[in-house]
């Protein structure tokens, strides 16, 4: 053993080859940079350690060096955040001296070459998160983005990040209560998984990452350290190529058997008091979790590297600082305290060292066979990486398209069939394949299961609930990002509130291509500029989330997509509403107003087999009338189903209603100055389609019209077939079972 | 005491990878009101309890086999004993495969036909309400219970499926659709004695209809009453 530690320690590089062979470039770290890193070291060459921790904590996934600039925008406070970005996640207030807690977080470049455990270990990642504030995590949710399903390449990626996403919720027990998917070619290659994790806490009881008190204890729990997922932070921070495939060993490997053992023993260690401040282990394991924690505090630490448990012998110390193993948590506590510490984990049956201490240094100091190994200042490490603006441009495709007529095509007459193409296309499709996979209901609490606008999960002994949505169109966000972004907040807000709750705040995935790449830095930009200003109209603040850059597949960025992950407080859980239709007689409004925009719409992919023009425009004065009249109607119990008219437009949205409740429906719209296909398929924001009792109808509709919200009566529910007529001219009569049928046999009938 | 006023100690058992514990918990509390505790899987004593829940989860990851390695755990001699003693023992699920795993419900369990998780509302059909468990359903009714599970594919022997089905051992069957390929479309059965019943379908996520159905509540005011009024062969709780 000995000897093979001797040889790890012989074959590291020295800190003059670091230097000669500029070997800090491997590790994404450019010559400006490495000599920042001297200057900070006092003019010593930085060693091998030195380099990678530096290197690790100043890649774009942990620093956010290329994206800081553009975060700023985003408001981040509000009456009822309680915790914003810059810890493990954002705490929002929910009344009752309770809080919801939440975050989203990426795990694409892992998922795109091991797609199983990538999925997996982005779900366990974002459980940490919640359970290090303090928080008992109560629902996960799914961003997810493939390429076209016909390909086998897909097909093999899509269903294992499914199975790896239902392999760690379903074993440590939090339901996976919702998402999204979008199937388009931009994704080829280049998948995102983005995971979302709710948790509920009382106020008093919100931890933070600090390394408080001068001498205490540093704890390490969880499994062993070993050689997985070393610069894995720097492989999210670089462009998947054709040699991704030897990062395989940059993916972890996870274990939710035992994340399920740390999580319950670090929220009974929080429960009794005995942690001053805790973090996970994320990306860049020991390193981020040591230096940020010191970092908050102000303070410094050393780190017994011996101590550390080790899953082989002989790791080096590069290797255990750089390691991103699984399931991993550090904490500090007083002294006194630690035999109890000790106890709760000794129940568990989980590792539970003092592997160092809080210094008043302001330093990292890393010790390993009794020697310093590695001796940094913390500030530089966590809060001295330079930050770049990146150079942006607007692109060519962007200037082209102002000029792409959307209604050049020919008017599609089989409308009937349009609207089954449409169902069959696997981004409208149900997903009952994938979310009949995840465990949706234990914690008995999920109210509204996968498959409506919304999810919503009781908060258990009140009267209140969650709801929460994740919303992102990357077509419209490609074709003009400011509007896309703009639209991905509303779009979440609207399913939030068609499920009866208030929309409180967000947390964003920004997925987008190589900031090195000033057409997609543009991208960047725009669309954060459009997500800020929606957030602000909106009134639900950015509470924390996650950037992913370096998305580009072969032929170049993918459709630069900000996933939305939105939560609502649901007041009363009688609010709570779904989007199928309830019962025959029931009256059917549309709310909003249609234009000719199909731009960017699922129509004009499938029947068209083009994404291009400009998106829908969005009026977010226009949107927030109709949020506000929609709750308060709920509210005020005058609706009975609310579904937002997102992908496929007024068509698809009546099917899915029809569908979802089980009954069809008689429509009869007039509509002014629009084609038939155009008006039926279009996807014009601000839309719903509401319905409630015949006796309520006036009462209902008289409400909007005072909000200054367009109110259109278009049908009422009914029969076993939807049957619709535009303008007197009766485009589709299709039985509700024939519709459920294309709708659900899709996916599955594409995986077999 | 009256009779009426009995209270009736519920264990809900707590492995390392234990996920239903807390909903079992709160579905005691909620359908019945007795007095209801978690008890740890290094436990030594369950004499207190009148009925031991075997919560559903991924106990110990359910590395191995499913509840391959928790039968192993202290707790389990003696729920074994308890068993003997006629005390009644639910297992849910992964409580289930861990009660066949012991030995005290006959059979095994295999991964599901489609090779994946399943989580859905199912139909079952009460196939023997004559059981303490299921007293309070008609013979043959229809109720919906969830399912969650990635190994819940029942399997036995034929000789055992005819014992099973003579004696009336099997509780519930699925109806319709049978999710995960098991023998006999077999969702739950129970033992020879009566006083130990596993199922897959989870009947503490069905107790109230905002979660979607309430029919598995009377599978606990079932076991009450029975306890109560010592019907159902519990001769040795009678001794309490």
């Amino acid at each position: 053993m000995a000897q093979q530690q001797q040889q790890a320690v012989k074959t590291e590089p020295t800190a003059e080859q670091v230097r000669d062979q500029k070997l800090y470039r491997q590790m994404g770290m450019t010559d400006e940079e490495y000599q920042l890193v001297v200057g900070h070291l006092g003019g010593r060459l930085p060693n091998y350690t030195e380099i990678g921790v530096f290197s690790v904590l100043w890649s774009e996934h942990c620093s956010y060096k290329n994206s800081k600039v553009v975060l700023k925008k985003f408001p981040v406070t509000g009456p009822r955040v309680l915790m914003g970005p810059g810890e493990g996640a954002g705490v929002v207030d929910i009344g009752d001296n309770q809080a919801a807690v939440f975050k989203i977080e990426s795990h694409n470049h892992p998922s795109a070459v091991e797609p199983y455990q990538g999925a997996a270990t982005g779900v366990g990642g974002i459980i940490r998160d919640i359970f290090s504030i303090g928080a008992r995590p109560v629902a996960l949710m799914n961003s997810l983005r493939f390429g076209d399903l016909k390909n086998d390449r897909v097909k093999y990626l899509f269903e294992n990040v499914v199975s790896g996403i239902a392999g760690y919720g379903n074993c440590i027990g939090i339901p996976t209560v919702g998402g999204e998917i979008m199937f388009d070619e931009s994704y080829e290659g280049n998948p995102l998984v983005n995971a979302m994790c709710v948790g509920l806490i009382d106020h008093d009881r919100i931890q933070r990452g600090l390394a408080q008190g001068i001498g205490n204890p540093v704890f390490y729990v969880g499994p062993a350290t070993g050689r997985d997922g070393i610069h894995g932070a720097t492989f999210a921070s670089e462009e998947l190529g054709e040699d991704s495939e030897e990062k395989r060993p940059s993916v972890q490997v996870g274990d939710p058997f035992m994340e399920k053992l740390v999580m319950e023993a670090c929220l009974e260690v929080i429960e009794k008091g005995l942690v001053l401040g805790i973090q996970d282990m994320g990306a860049a394991g020991l390193t981020s979790s040591s230096a940020e924690m010191a970092a908050k505090a102000g303070n410094g630490m050393e780190l017994w590297l011996d101590k550390v448990p080790q899953r082989e012998p002989g790791m080096t110390a590069y290797e255990m600082m750089l390691s991103e193993s699984q399931e991993r948590m550090l904490f500090v506590t007083t002294p006194d305290k630690e035999a109890a510490v000790k106890e709760v984990f000794r129940k568990w049956g989980i590792f539970c060292e003092v592997v160092g201490k809080v210094t008043d240094t302001g330093r990292l100091v890393l010790v390993h066979h009794g020697e310093v190994v590695g001796d940094m200042p913390v500030k530089a490490l966590v809060d001295e990486c330079p930050m770049y603006h990146k150079p942006s441009k607007v692109p060519d495709y962007y200037v082209r398209n102002a000029e792409v007529d959307t209604l050049r095509y020919d008017e599609v007459k089989d409308v009937q069939g349009a609207l089954l193409r449409l169902l069959a296309s696997p981004t409208i499709a149900s997903k009952e394949w994938v979310y009949h996979q995840y465990d949706h209901m234990v914690r008995t609490a999920t109210i509204v299961r996968p498959g409506s606008d919304a999810a919503v999960v009781r908060v258990d002994g009140t009267r209140k609930a969650l709801a929460m949505s994740t919303d992102c169109n990357g077509r419209y966000v490609y074709l003009d990002p400011e509007v896309g972004g703009a639209i991905a907040v509303a779009e979440a807000a609207r399913n939030v509130v068609c499920s009866g709750a208030e929309p409180l705040a967000i947390t964003d995935n920004l997925n987008f291509g190589s900031p090195e790449k000033p057409e997609a830095f543009w991208q960047l930009e725009k669309a954060t500029d459009g997500m800020a200003e929606a957030c602000r109209v909106l009134e639900t603040p950015v509470i924390g989330g996650n950037v992913s850059l370096y998305n580009e597949n072969a032929r170049g960025a993918i459709y630069p997509t900000p996933v939305v992950g939105m939560v609502g407080l649901v007041h009363d859980v009688n609010h709570v509403t779904t989007q199928g239709f309830k019962s025959e007689g029931d009256v059917i409004f549309l709310l909003g107003e249609t234009f000719a925009e199909l731009g960017g719409s699922e129509f004009q992919l499938v029947m068209h087999g083009v994404t291009e023009g400009r998106p829908p425009k969005l009026d977010l004065a226009a949107e927030k009338r109709l949020l506000r009249s929609l709750l308060s109607a709920i509210q005020g119990g005058l609706v009975r189903s609310a579904h937002d008219l997102s992908e496929g437009g007024l068509a698809v949205a009546l099917a899915e209603s029809c569908i979802s409740g089980d009954v069809g429906a008689n429509v009869d719209w007039a509509v002014d100055g629009l084609r038939t296909d155009v008006a039926l398929f279009s996807e014009s924001q601000s839309r719903v389609i509401v319905t409630c009792t015949p006796e309520q109808a006036d009462a209902l509709q008289l409400h909007f019209v005072e909000e200054g919200v367009p109110v259109t009566r278009i049908g009422t529910v009914g029969g076993t077939k939807l049957n619709v007529k535009v303008n007197g001219q009766a485009v589709i009569d299709a039985e509700v079972n024939t519709l459920e049928s294309t709708w659900k046999d899709a996916i599955p009938c594409l995986m077999k | 005491m009256t009779a009426v006023e009995k209270q009736m100690h519920v264990a809900v058992l707590v492995f390392p990878g234990s996920n239903c514990d807390i909903d079992c918990y709160k579905a005691v509390e909620q359908t019945i009101g007795q007095p209801v505790e978690y008890v740890w899987h290094e436990a030594s004593d369950l004499s207190k309890f009148d009925l031991i829940l075997v919560p559903g989860g991924f106990s110990y990851g359910d590395y191995l086999r499913s509840g391959a390695i928790a039968r192993f755990s202290p707790v389990m001699e003696e729920v074994r004993k308890a068993a003997e003693a006629g005390k009644f023992v639910l297992g849910i699920c992964n409580g289930f495969q861990i009660l066949l795993e012991s030995g005290l419900l006959p059979g095994a369990m295999r991964r599901n036909n489609s090779l994946k998780f399943r989580c859905s509302p199912t139909t079952l059909e009460v196939t023997n309400n004559k059981t303490a468990f299921t007293h309070e359903y008609a013979a043959g009714e229809k109720i919906q219970i969830p399912i969650a599970h990635g190994e819940g594919n029942y399997y036995c022997d034929e000789e055992t499926l005819a014992r099973l089905e003579k004696n009336g051992q099997i509780v519930f069957k699925y109806s319709g659709e049978n999710p995960n390929g098991s023998v006999a479309d077999i969702a739950g059965l129970i033992n020879e004695r009566g006083n130990v019943l596993g199922m897959m379908p989870h009947p503490e996520r069905a107790i109230d209809v905002l979660l979607g159905s309430e029919d598995g509540s009377r599978m606990f005011t079932s076991v009450l009453k029975a306890w109560r009024e010592n019907a159902y062969g519990t001769a040795a709780t009678a001794s309490r």
